[in-house]
């Protein structure tokens, strides 16, 4: 049986309230363009979540579980009808597969998850065989929108995309600081995400008139429990600055022996990764967390209901983060519910065409208007330069998005109070 | 790459392959007295991190002055999963013995699980950050605090199989069991004693990682392959062997990270394990079977 | 044994029954249901032929991984690559799969590598490809090897791409031939053979059994039988990642299923998938009652401990004698 989930009351309450209070339901219904007495569909959507609750990815999949239960009671009061089925994948695809049939099985009319590529392509793959159709909330992995599926919606860049996004982030933050580095050092962890990462990186950085030239390219092995001798390479490679593709342990386990080993560059950044920003490094590194810089797709400052979601997530669980995997999660439940919303129906062909029509100007993540190509992608997403500063991530650039200004090059770490 | 900077990698890789090499001492002493393969080691291992990660986060105790206390509880649970579990099953046949611990194993792993969550943890000591010059050299000084321990621990556990009587026992059950018996020993005693050793060895070397790697409870199968490397490398129940496949390990992954790849280094510690198996099966410093 | 002979008694009779009632399951049961039994064939499939090598030759391995991963890239790389019929592939990851048992086997067996050595030497050459398939562009490296998927109306058996009672029916027949073929092994001379090796080899080695070709048998017979699992998993689950599919973990699962069943025995294998299926399913499902982690395997840990004290020659061994059930599996 999948749980289904029920958001405590008192956290409903809380969050009616907090959501009151912070823009007057009417004014934010109106705002996404639906007067909130709007009458329901008359199904409520069974919306089947698969996320790796637990396993090796379970933090971050526990994330993406809280981003797409805490804005439910927010949708309800803006009229949506949806349930939740959730199913746990254990991070692995097989399981994944089979709780995908599970969930159909159970009735589900739609599909989302589900972050690791591995199990998002098994869950695509029994979307397409039982014509269902599945929102991605987060995978990067390119083969998703390249099989010509027919079911699958991805709001979220695929590894080309998001490479692509990073690196002319890069110009921008040269120009911000009137610091050219010639020459980065490349640390990526060695997996599916990585290598998608690299070869994106590896095609544009011809392409893209990048002022400065990769000098040397290191694999990590996503198991190495040391990277002390990847980091000793880095440092011989002796470059202007550091790039890495990283999850979230190896990210704290390089930046810390980076300390260790005292190597000092003009900083540390990701053309586009999870880890860096993430709650448990600014707490594992303290201060050395600080000046880390990731490009990344993040919250768009002039969206209220991303206002609305970051407070109304804060209240409830004050010691995660609410960063992309909760932002993300969200909008896959928004888009699902919207689609079912204009379908006016749970028929599975009917939803598939109302996602296909998808256009929600009104979202919590940067890039305009949620809209699918023909192959599924979402090309409506756009990265931002998140600085951790004074412990907490901050977006720097674009600079009409931005909440503080960029430090570039970054303090040596032994001159850190 | 200049000298320094080999230097440098082969020192850490040394004094990492110490800390390993204490671990897999653990691992040795038991194979060496029972001929039973230890495959919830690496458990035992991530018990002990996450025991010196309480007390260090509860009660300010940091990992070295903590390590007797580890290493003594762990003794306790060695000593006890010997005399009530594993000790029906010494006469069993490999697999059965395999299947045994592996059930453990998932048991350990899934109650750790379920008390720790899923997250990484590590420990912040005012050390964390620092390292020594010497010269061109830059020691990690968590790195040297750990390798110098364990070499500390391992002399003591020599001492006590050379110079102890029950340490000259449980080598007389090692070296004959059915003999031991006949002159009286108390042979099952002295089994559950050497798993409680071998435990507390692990549990030992998990305190002195905890300083040099973040815990989480998917870790225990990695180190328990990786135990095994090292002491097929040094020899099955050689003491020394273990250290010296330890130091071996320690040393091939760094060097093999710098010279080809470090995602490839795991592969090199393989090839490594396949070679010794090959050509010494019985471990470059093991006796013939 | 004739024909009439073979039908006589309890066992067969049940495993008839048994057999019509697996035929007919697709008519009545749900996909999800559908998606369960195959994985407890594959499984029981899997368990069998690992058990060739341990069960029947006493050559204990660990790295069984290692055949699945190569069958599955052989068949799926072929397929992505030159558009190959996955029967073809089969055949060469059978190839394939058995020649690198049988260097492991040279290897091991000439060097006098046994028991828990010679497990380990299994694991280390599974892990040692493992990391050597993350690095390998053409086969997709880490980022892994996608079969092209599409929503077709009819079966294509000859490409292997359709609905999941195709696959249902396809590891069915898997799992009957397997068993089959483990039962004609054991009729045979080399059946005779093997269990003289895997009693006592030096005793064997004295009455003059070629000790050393059989084993050498009895790594290729059961590697070439795993790769074929190895092609099954690739093309019903249509990805395939090194990480995953030369795990460890699935050296370890593989072996759970004929230990629990009965090592040895014919039928252990699938009683004993049988079982471990029926146990994770319920700790599942108690662990979504419960809603904590790590539940669901501690559970299973205790219930394999528990079963390994009861019943330390397995399950299926306990149940024939109990029930009289013998005739149609050893």
């Amino acid at each position: 049986m999948s749980d289904n989930a029920t958001i405590p009351s008192a956290l409903h309450a809380l969050t009616r309230r907090q959501f009151t209070a912070a823009a007057g339901a009417g004014a934010l219904a109106a705002s996404i363009g639906l007067p909130a007495r709007s009458a329901r569909a008359a199904t409520p959507l069974k919306l089947g979540v698969l996320l790796p609750r637990s396993g090796h990815l379970a933090l971050i999949g526990q994330a993406c579980q809280r981003g797409a239960e805490i804005g439910l009671p927010m949708l309800r009061d803006l009229g949506y009808t949806i349930e939740l089925m959730n199913a746990d994948t254990e991070s692995n695809p097989d399981v994944g597969r089979t709780q995908a049939e599970k969930l159909i099985r159970e009735g589900a009319h739609m599909l989302m998850g589900c972050f690791d590529s591995a199990t998002t392509l098994a869950v695509a793959g029994v979307a397409e065989q039982k014509g269902i159709p599945f929102v991605v909330n987060i995978a990067a992995e390119p083969k998703l929108t390249e099989q010509g599926f027919k079911y699958t919606f991805r709001n979220f860049p695929s590894a080309g995309m998001l490479g692509k996004g990073g690196l002319l982030l890069y110009k921008d933050m040269f120009a911000a600081s009137g610091v050219t580095p010639k020459t980065a050092v490349l640390l990526h962890i060695n997996d599916s995400f990585g290598m998608g990462m690299l070869a994106g990186i590896n095609a544009l950085m011809p392409k893209l008139d990048l002022p400065f030239q990769i000098v040397e390219t290191i694999a990590y092995d996503p198991k190495a429990r040391d990277l002390s001798i990847e980091v000793a390479k880095a440092k011989a490679a002796k470059a202007d600055f550091v790039m890495t593709v990283t999850r979230l342990n190896d990210a704290i386990l390089l930046v810390r022996e980076m300390v260790k080993q005292q190597v000092d560059t003009m900083g540390i950044t990701s053309p586009g990764s999870p880890g860096m920003y993430d709650k448990q490094f600014l707490k594992a590194l303290g201060k050395y967390a600080d000046f880390c810089s990731v490009n990344i797709p993040w919250f768009d400052p002039k969206q209220d209901m991303a206002g609305v979601l970051q407070k109304t997530f804060e209240k409830a669980y004050p010691d995660e983060s609410c960063d992309l995997n909760v932002g993300f999660s969200f909008e896959g439940v928004l888009i699902a519910a919207d689609a079912h919303k204009r379908a006016g129906s749970t028929d599975a062909a009917a939803l598939t065409e109302a996602l296909r029509a998808t256009n929600l100007a009104n979202r919590v993540m940067l890039g305009g208007a949620i809209k699918f190509e023909a192959n599924g992608q979402n090309m409506n997403l756009k990265s931002a330069v998140v600085q951790n500063l004074g412990g907490k991530p901050t977006v720097v650039l674009p600079t009409e998005s931005a909440e503080a200004k960029l430090v570039f090059p970054a303090p040596a770490f032994k001159s850190r109070g | 790459m200049d000298a320094t900077f080999f230097l440098n990698v082969t020192s850490a890789g040394l004094l990492t392959g110490l800390v390993y090499g204490l671990m897999a001492l653990g691992l040795s002493v038991i194979f060496g007295v029972m001929r039973v393969v230890n495959f919830a080691h690496g458990d035992m291992m991530v018990v002990a991190m996450y025991a010196a990660f309480l007390l260090f986060t509860k009660l300010g105790i940091q990992p070295v002055p903590a390590l007797p206390l580890v290493a003594g509880g762990l003794f306790v649970l060695g000593y006890l999963l010997q005399r009530l579990v594993i000790n029906r099953f010494l006469g069993a046949t490999e697999h059965i013995q395999f299947l045994l611990l592996l059930s453990i194993a998932i048991i350990i792993t899934n109650g750790v699980l379920m008390v720790f969550g899923p997250d990484a943890r590590n420990i912040q000591l005012d050390a964390s950050f620092e390292s020594y010059s010497v010269g061109p050299l830059v020691l990690d000084k968590v790195r040297v605090i750990a390798a110098i321990t364990a070499g500390g621990v391992a002399a003591l556990l020599w001492a006590f199989f050379r110079y102890t009587t029950t340490g000259t026992a449980i080598r007389a059950c090692a070296d004959n069991p059915v003999g031991a018996r006949v002159v009286g020993l108390n042979v099952e005693q002295l089994y559950a004693v050497t798993f409680g050793i071998g435990a507390a060895c692990v549990g030992a070397a998990g305190c002195l990682l905890l300083l040099l790697v973040d815990v989480h409870p998917h870790l225990s199968s990695d180190y328990t392959l990786l135990g095994f490397i090292i002491v097929i490398l040094g020899g099955l129940g050689s003491l020394g062997g273990a250290l010296l496949g330890g130091i071996l390990v320690g040393l091939s992954e760094a060097l093999s990270g710098v010279l080809i790849a470090p995602s490839l280094k795991s592969m090199f510690s393989f090839g490594l394990l396949i070679l010794v198996l090959l050509l010494r099966p019985q471990g470059i410093l093991g006796k013939k079977p | 044994m004739s024909a009439a002979a073979l039908l006589s008694g309890r066992g067969p009779r049940l495993l008839l029954a048994l057999l019509a009632a697996l035929v007919a399951a697709p008519l009545g049961v749900g996909d999800y249901a559908l998606s369960i039994l195959i994985a407890v064939l594959l499984q029981a499939y899997l368990g069998m032929s690992w058990n060739v090598m341990m069960g029947f030759a006493g050559q204990f391995s660990l790295g069984h991984a290692l055949y699945v991963g190569l069958g599955a890239y052989a068949s799926g790389t072929l397929f992505v690559h030159f558009g190959t019929s996955p029967w073809i592939g089969m055949l060469a990851g059978m190839a394939v799969s058995a020649a690198v048992g049988s260097v492991i086997g040279l290897l091991g067996f000439r060097f006098k590598v046994m028991g828990v050595y010679f497990a380990l030497l299994t694991i280390a050459f599974a892990e040692f490809t493992r990391v050597l398939f993350d690095h390998w562009g053409w086969v997709g490296a880490s980022s892994g090897l996608v079969l092209p998927v599409t929503n077709r109306a009819s079966d294509d058996l000859w490409l292997l791409r359709g609905s999941p009672t195709m696959f249902y029916y396809l590891i069915l027949a898997m799992t009957v031939g397997g068993f089959l073929f483990s039962r004609s092994l054991l009729m045979r001379r080399i059946g005779y053979y093997w269990q003289a090796i895997r009693e006592n080899e030096d005793a064997a080695d004295a009455l003059g059994i070629p000790v050393f070709r059989c084993k050498m048998i009895a790594v290729a017979v059961s590697a070439a039988m795993t790769s074929i699992g190895g092609m099954f998993i690739a093309f019903f689950s249509n990805n395939l990642f090194p990480e995953s599919i030369f795990s460890m973990h699935r050296s370890l699962e593989l072996i759970l299923g004929p230990i629990i069943g009965g090592v040895g025995t014919l039928f252990g294998p699938i009683l004993g998938a049988v079982l471990l299926t029926a146990m994770g399913e319920a700790f599942t499902l108690m662990g979504e009652t419960i809603g904590i982690d790590g539940v669901k395997q501690i559970a299973y840990g205790v219930c394999l401990l528990v079963i390994l004290i009861l019943k330390p020659g397995g399950v299926w061994p306990w149940l024939r004698t109990r029930f009289g059930l013998d005739g149609g599996g050893k």
